[in-house]
């Protein structure tokens, strides 16, 4: 119980000053916005090619504007030693972790939520056919893309070169997590129902989301304090 | 005496490969449907297995580094992902040329090819990531990290290429795949020699290492004067 509240403060503690700087939630979503426009580029929109990778676009924007805002969430700590007064606070190293989880994962699923009809409208995809199973997706896939990006948020936060060596280390360890994500998403912006084979791209969602919130849990106190 | 012994090794391994050579152009019949080109099996499929053993021995030291904070738990770490990512290269490259003749193609985005790109840009991150710490033990405890992630990954990748058909041959030693005995005799023999290859280099490397903290150690020092 204790543990919940500490992980609540750290998550609403986070969350109020990103709401009133805005600086990572702005830079996130305009980045994304900026994303969803340069595809349109990148082949024709309106065609049915559209529907047949709109997940793997829709995803992709996700874990770039995920990347900007994750990069933040330690980043944040660093000016006047906010980090060594977090570690160094009666807090357990998991409730700061899993609270810095649950702050992205709002900002992130937040993001998605605008990005989510403006893709729509630019690409003419009907995103509400199956908003269960959307939902779903969204709420496993954001999952298991913040555990992994706060994480190495923390790994990388003394380093040279900081904005640069999260997304390079972030991206191949979420691999599974997004293959599995695009996969899904594409199949349901498509209204193909989610049947026998393509559950176990959920079962493998749910199992990554699983073994790396434990590992990250069972790592985070060697991360940040050694 | 370590160096004489390394020697030793060297020249056994390189014996022996000659010797596998030979047999393979001169005794072994071509394979029916593939000709000539299938003798690269007998470094493709090696190469693959020595790439995650040196991986997994990887997984293993950063455990071992983090429960005793040995630094040569980490010079071991790091001199094991090396030597995974050349022979893990090897594996790739002999598969695209494989690829070039056999399916007229270098490369196709095949689950099992990817798996396998996946796993190795895992690995080269975590070199990557060792470069950006200057700090030694921090650079070791982050590394150690970085690894039981990496290698966490690998199962997920490898499972999800069940649930498609892959272009990929199916695993001849393992899972029902089938291989005449000659040739998956002369696959196991040329394991050997490639395995000591991989263990003279991990040495050769973790040597390295121990020196480069001895330099370090004594540019401290004469810093403190």
């Amino acid at each position: 119980m204790k543990f919940l509240r500490q992980m609540l403060t750290i998550a609403a503690k986070d969350l109020r000053s990103e709401l009133r700087t805005k600086e990572a939630l702005n830079a996130s979503l305009s980045f994304a916005l900026v994303i969803l426009l340069l595809f349109s580029f990148a082949f024709d929109p309106t065609s049915d090619m559209t529907r047949e990778i709109s997940g793997g676009l829709l995803w992709l924007v996700f874990a770039f504007a995920g990347v900007l805002l994750l990069n933040r969430s330690f980043a944040r700590e660093l000016p006047n030693d906010c980090l060594d007064a977090l570690i160094a606070s009666p807090l357990p190293g998991a409730a700061l972790l899993l609270g810095k989880v649950l702050a992205n994962y709002v900002l992130l699923l937040g993001i998605e939520c605008v990005c989510l009809p403006v893709f729509g409208i630019f690409y003419n995809v009907r995103w509400t056919l199956q908003p269960a199973w959307l939902a779903l997706v969204l709420l496993l896939g954001t999952w298991g893309m913040t555990v992994v990006g706060t994480v190495f948020s923390a790994l990388t936060v003394n380093m040279r070169l900081r904005e640069l060596m999260l997304p390079m280390l972030v991206y191949p360890v979420l691999i599974p997590c997004l293959m599995a994500s695009m996969r899904l998403t594409t199949l349901i912006l498509a209204g193909q129902p989610i049947t026998g084979d393509e559950l176990a791209w959920f079962k493998m969602l749910i199992g990554f989301d699983v073994i790396f919130t434990a590992l990250a849990v069972a790592l985070i106190d060697t991360v940040l304090v050694g | 005496m370590k160096q004489k012994i390394l020697y030793a090794l060297g020249v056994v391994a390189a014996l022996l490969l000659t010797r596998n050579i030979w047999t393979m152009l001169t005794k072994l019949p071509d394979e029916a449907f593939q000709g000539a080109i299938f003798r690269i099996i007998f470094f493709h499929v090696p190469c693959a297995f020595t790439c995650f053993l040196c991986f997994f021995m990887a997984l293993i030291a950063a455990i071992a580094y983090l429960s005793t904070h040995n630094l040569k738990w980490d010079a071991f770490a790091v001199a094991a992902t090396e030597v995974g990512l050349a022979f893990g290269a090897a594996n790739l490259v002999t598969g695209m040329i494989w690829a070039r003749i056999i399916w007229g193609i270098w490369w196709t985005w095949d689950w099992r090819l990817t798996s396998m790109l996946v796993c190795w840009l895992l690995y080269a991150g975590y070199l990557v990531l060792r470069d950006a710490i200057e700090e030694p033990t921090e650079r070791a405890r982050l590394a150690a990290v970085m690894s039981i992630l990496s290698f966490s990954v690998v199962p997920f990748v490898f499972f999800s290429i069940k649930w498609f058909r892959t272009q990929h041959p199916q695993p001849v030693l393992y899972g029902g795949g089938s291989m005449d005995s000659a040739y998956r005799i002369m696959l196991y023999l040329n394991w050997l020699p490639i395995l000591i290859f991989a263990i003279i280099l991990i040495t050769i490397r973790m040597g390295q290492e121990r020196r480069q903290r001895e330099l370090d150690a004594l540019r401290r020092e004469i810093h403190a004067f």
